[in-house]
């Protein structure tokens, strides 16, 4: 499944309840049924660390480190890696 | 209550602002300022602005002496006058904000921060790259105060940009529950500094005990917001409570270098203050000094790797980018 996210949430990714939305109504569903999810963050500008922590960090937590196999991050400038990065490598560090 | 607008209040001398509040009487709410001229930190429009809000929802008094200072045209156009329903009995001719400053804005759910959010870029004027720790900052504490202060009032939000020194200064505040309530389900603590310092370090979070917050908070916010500070090499400060803890500015010849533990940087903290009712945030951020902000991230990933070194060996997994 690919999810267009500024669709919902914009060029500015802060939102965290919406990244709960997406995380609870998309990305889960989604992984139970044993899909691939490709969050695709084409014409978002820039994230804030909370928001990527609300869109995957209990993703990870629920279903381990090896759903980084199945989450796909599209489309990211390096700002939106960035953060990724480091949220990915809390997460893990803290699992 | 008393307070009393001075002639100067900055993030560097905002301690003498701060004790002479008087919260002795809260019956009543005295506002009184400074007769020839006041220069103050957007932050103390703001904590004016919730005290009268705190108030007025009470169905207190406010007397509010009439503004003598030649500054006065300065509080009618941040919009503190007409926020707070009062009559400034001044005749101002408005002029351009742009690229100077944000007025005094209560926000109070997420449609209101990205409408604001939107309405502001076109009056700084700025460059993308500039803008975006200034968006990131205001995202992130705004939003704390809409998951943590339980504040009907929501957050109360000003800024200024200075064009010569390049600076802008920020204050967000809210008349909420306080960081030590807020912290006290996962971490009781012993005063509010402690509270603060807890809530500034990376991590942690008054959502649970455990290291690495909940699937809705990292407990990393401030930390960023306070980091950004640091490496442009100004001031951010946090009041709660009685409790308020200083980031000073970092000296010139000392290397940058971001630590987790907020009680290692080069700051000051005061533990029995006048009660305040929430939260301040206070954060000034030379534009010209600040690193990119994907130079600052890296920053923040050497921080987290740091911390993580000697307690594990263990390879992490990287996320994929297609």
């Amino acid at each position: 499944m690919e999810i267009k996210l500024y669709e919902t949430i914009g060029d500015f990714a802060g939102n965290k309840d919406l990244a709960r939305d997406i995380r609870v109504n998309k990305i889960i569903p989604s992984l139970e049924k044993g899909e691939e999810v490709i969050l695709n963050f084409e014409g978002i500008e820039s994230a804030t660390q909370s928001f990527i922590h609300a869109l995957i960090s209990d993703v990870i937590r629920k279903k381990g480190v090896g759903v980084l196999d199945k989450v796909y991050f599209k489309n990211c400038n390096i700002t939106i890696q960035k953060i990724i990065k480091i949220v990915t490598e809390y997460m893990q560090h803290h699992s | 209550m008393k307070i009393h607008l001075p002639n100067s209040a900055w993030i560097g001398n905002i301690d003498r602002f701060i004790s002479s509040f008087d919260t002795s009487d809260e019956s009543i709410l005295e506002i009184t300022s400074h007769k020839k001229w006041i220069s103050v930190h957007p932050v103390v429009s703001c904590m004016i602005a919730g005290l009268v809000l705190f108030m007025k929802k009470q169905g207190k008094k406010i007397s509010f002496k009439k503004m003598e200072a030649r500054s006065k045209h300065y509080f009618k156009r941040i919009g503190l006058f007409d926020l707070l329903d009062l009559d400034s009995e001044m005749k101002i001719t408005s002029h351009e904000s742009a690229g100077r400053f944000i007025q005094i804005t209560r926000i109070t759910n997420s449609k209101e921060l990205d409408d604001f959010i939107k309405e502001i870029i076109p009056l700084l004027h700025m460059e993308p790259d500039k803008f975006e720790p200034i968006r990131y900052i205001l995202e992130e504490l705004v939003r704390n105060v809409f998951e943590h202060a339980y504040s009907e009032e929501g957050a109360i939000v000003c800024a200024q940009y200075y064009q010569q020194s390049k600076t802008i200064r920020i204050g967000v505040v809210d008349i909420g529950i306080g960081i030590r309530e807020s912290m006290s389900g996962a971490y009781p603590t012993k005063d509010d500094v402690e509270a603060i310092s807890l809530a500034l370090t990376p991590g942690i979070t008054g959502t649970t005990r455990k290291i690495g917050g909940t699937e809705a908070n990292a407990g990393a916010g401030l930390f960023f917001i306070k980091s950004l500070a640091k490496i442009s090499r100004d001031f951010f400060m946090l009041y709660s409570g009685k409790g308020m803890y200083k980031l000073l500015k970092n000296p010139k010849h000392k290397p940058l270098k971001l630590i987790a533990n907020p009680l290692e940087d080069h700051f000051s903290s005061k533990d029995k203050l006048p009660f305040w009712h929430g939260t301040v945030v206070a954060i000034d951020l030379c534009l010209e000094r600040t690193l990119d902000f994907d130079a600052f991230l890296d920053l923040i990933n050497k921080v987290y790797r740091k911390g993580r070194k000697d307690q594990t060996k263990k390879r992490y997994k990287r996320p994929k980018f297609i």
